[in-house]
């Protein structure tokens, strides 16, 4: 029950940062149909610029709250000005093209930025500098630490935040009606190439937050970080229904509590045959599962053709 | 008819041509549409009229001809451009954002007359939200101009038929439009609810906001049309005063299919 209780935490925590790149995809996807699979990428830019960032200033002997918040801020105007130079560069002469190509472009702008981190951070991982002194809380055996709390709070926020953008304003609205039928939109005067541009802008942002995060959380980060988180938010993405916010939002976290339990037990279900180092097949085994027997996802709705 | 022809042409199709492989949409058609005026295009199924909408809204680009609105020639390569230089329109067949509200759908129609962007999206500043505040408002008077004001806080897909209908024609409103044109909007309305449209046309015109009108329903536009130009195979036959265009030879062959069978 412990181990249940304290899995249901750490997954939590997990869930909320894979719902956060997640956001990025469906919100790319539902507005265009196309699956930015750089978006890992420009999470792990925002790490690592982050960590150059607060890394610097703390040497500098800035204290650690501004530094922090500089860092973040750096992190989200990078990764904002990266998706609006992706989708600038590599989708928008593409918006006409065969649905393949955008998609082999997009895993072809992952290699580059990629390599382009490779270049600038080097192959060895960085450790993210400590901000806050982590304290440890006790809740009926279950613990939980000062930054996970933020993790799930700061999350939670944006996600809000994301809501009242898309449900309440003047650019949301544009999203959503350039979602429906770009072309009637565009006839009401609605300026589409401004529409995705801003849907990458504000996907790219969250993940940056999300970047920031899984630097803090774990503490440590490297050039390829991204392809991973970037695949397990995809499966989030996909297991809500792509194209989906709110979706994202539940698929995350229930990826991420799945993925948690599964590290918890595998090793008592499989009698220490497989360690808790295997959660990722936890992942895959949502994706495939989803792919096979529900494909437009828990929350997705059949997506008829489009104009 | 003297006074009508002064006024200036707000709309000038010259020589516009569109074929799509072998078959001719348009065959170099020119017209003219007063300021002001409801103008009528007719025409058989086929004819061209839809082809004609969607070349001037910028939705297809045409192989020949241009377009002059309002004293300047319409480089409409974007659809959102021809909205910005004054023209909206509906679709014959509904074209709505079926999961918004009603009053969301006219909302968006006043995306282009209002200034706030992402950054206003993000940071809610009070100028943001004052004009989303009017946006709203705006929106719900042209919902109450079209008669449908109980319906906003429906979903566009839950309204009735005719009710659509009037609601594309509030968001094509919503862009304050110089030029409104209607893709047959009284098509699958009843007598009841073409009278309401036709009543509506009118105030829309007498607002001063020129009309241009597909339209099947030969009693609505003899009625409410100025002037009427028929299109048949992509050509046009003839453009006059309604009365004139009922006794006109050409039409009533193309109506009846005698000139092609000849």
């Amino acid at each position: 029950m412990e181990t249940f209780l304290q899995q249901i935490i750490n997954g939590l925590v997990q869930g909320s940062i894979y719902a956060l790149v997640a956001l990025g995809y469906t919100m790319v996807y539902g507005i265009m149909g196309l699956i930015n699979f750089a978006h890992g990428e420009v999470v792990m830019i925002g790490t690592l610029v982050a960590i150059t960032v607060i890394g610097g200033l703390m040497a500098a002997g800035v204290p650690a709250v501004v530094a922090g918040g500089t860092g973040v801020l750096a992190a989200v105007v990078v990764c904002m000005a990266i998706g609006w130079w992706l989708e600038r560069v590599a989708y928008r002469p593409l918006r006409h093209a065969p649905r393949l190509t955008p998609l082999i472009t997009a895993i072809g702008m992952s290699i580059v930025l990629q390599n382009v981190a490779m270049i600038v951070w080097g192959r060895n991982y960085r450790t993210f500098p400590s901000l806050i002194r982590s304290e440890s809380f006790e809740v009926a055996g279950a613990s939980f630490t000062t930054v996970q709390v933020m993790i799930v709070s700061v999350s939670t926020l944006m996600m809000a935040g994301l809501l009242l953008l898309i449900y309440r304003t003047k650019l949301g609205m544009a999203m959503r009606a350039t979602a429906q039928n770009p072309q009637v939109a565009s006839l009401m005067g609605v300026n589409i190439d401004r529409v995705i541009a801003a849907a990458f802008v504000v996907g790219s942002a969250l993940g940056a937050v999300a970047g920031v995060m899984v630097g803090s959380y774990y503490e440590i980060a490297h050039y390829q970080m991204g392809s991973m988180l970037g695949l397990k938010a995809f499966t989030a993405a996909v297991l809500g229904g792509i194209g989906n916010i709110a979706g994202a939002v539940a698929g995350g976290v229930l990826l991420g509590i799945i993925e948690a339990l599964g590290a918890g037990y595998i090793g008592d279900l499989t009698h220490g045959f497989l360690g808790s180092h295997y959660q990722d097949i936890f992942a895959f085994i949502v994706l495939i599962g989803v792919l096979m027997f529900r494909p437009s996802g828990l929350f997705g709705e059949k997506t008829g053709d489009r104009a | 008819m003297m006074v009508e022809n002064l006024s200036p042409p707000l709309l000038e199709a010259r020589q516009v041509a569109k074929h799509f492989g072998g078959v001719k949409a348009l065959r170099d058609v020119s017209l003219s549409i007063r300021q002001g005026e409801v103008y009528g295009l007719i025409g058989p199924n086929g004819a061209g009229k839809t082809t004609l909408f969607n070349c001037l809204t910028g939705l297809y680009v045409p192989d020949g001809g241009s377009f002059i609105f309002a004293g300047s020639p319409l480089a409409a390569d974007a659809p959102h451009e021809a909205a910005a230089r004054g023209i909206a329109r509906t679709f014959q067949n509904i074209r709505l954002f079926g999961n918004m509200t009603a009053l969301e759908n006219v909302m968006v129609g006043r995306h282009l007359r209002t200034r706030a962007g992402v950054f206003g999206a993000i940071f809610r500043d009070p100028k943001t939200r004052a004009e989303e505040a009017a946006i709203q408002r705006r929106a719900e008077e042209l919902l109450h101009y079209v008669g449908i004001a109980d319906r906003a806080w429906d979903l566009a897909n839950n309204l009735s038929y005719g009710d659509q209908r009037r609601l594309e024609i509030a968001r094509a409103l919503a862009t304050e439009p110089k030029l409104l044109c209607l893709d047959e909007p009284a098509a699958g309305m009843n007598a009841t609810e073409t009278a309401e449209l036709r009543r509506l046309i009118e105030g829309i015109r007498q607002d001063g906001t020129t009309v241009l009108l597909i339209e099947h329903d030969v009693k609505l536009v003899m009625g409410l049309c100025d002037r009427v130009a028929v299109l048949d195979y992509g050509e046009k036959i003839c453009e006059d005063v309604p009365a004139a265009v009922q006794r006109d030879q050409r039409v009533i062959e193309a109506y009846l299919g005698g000139g092609h069978l000849a």
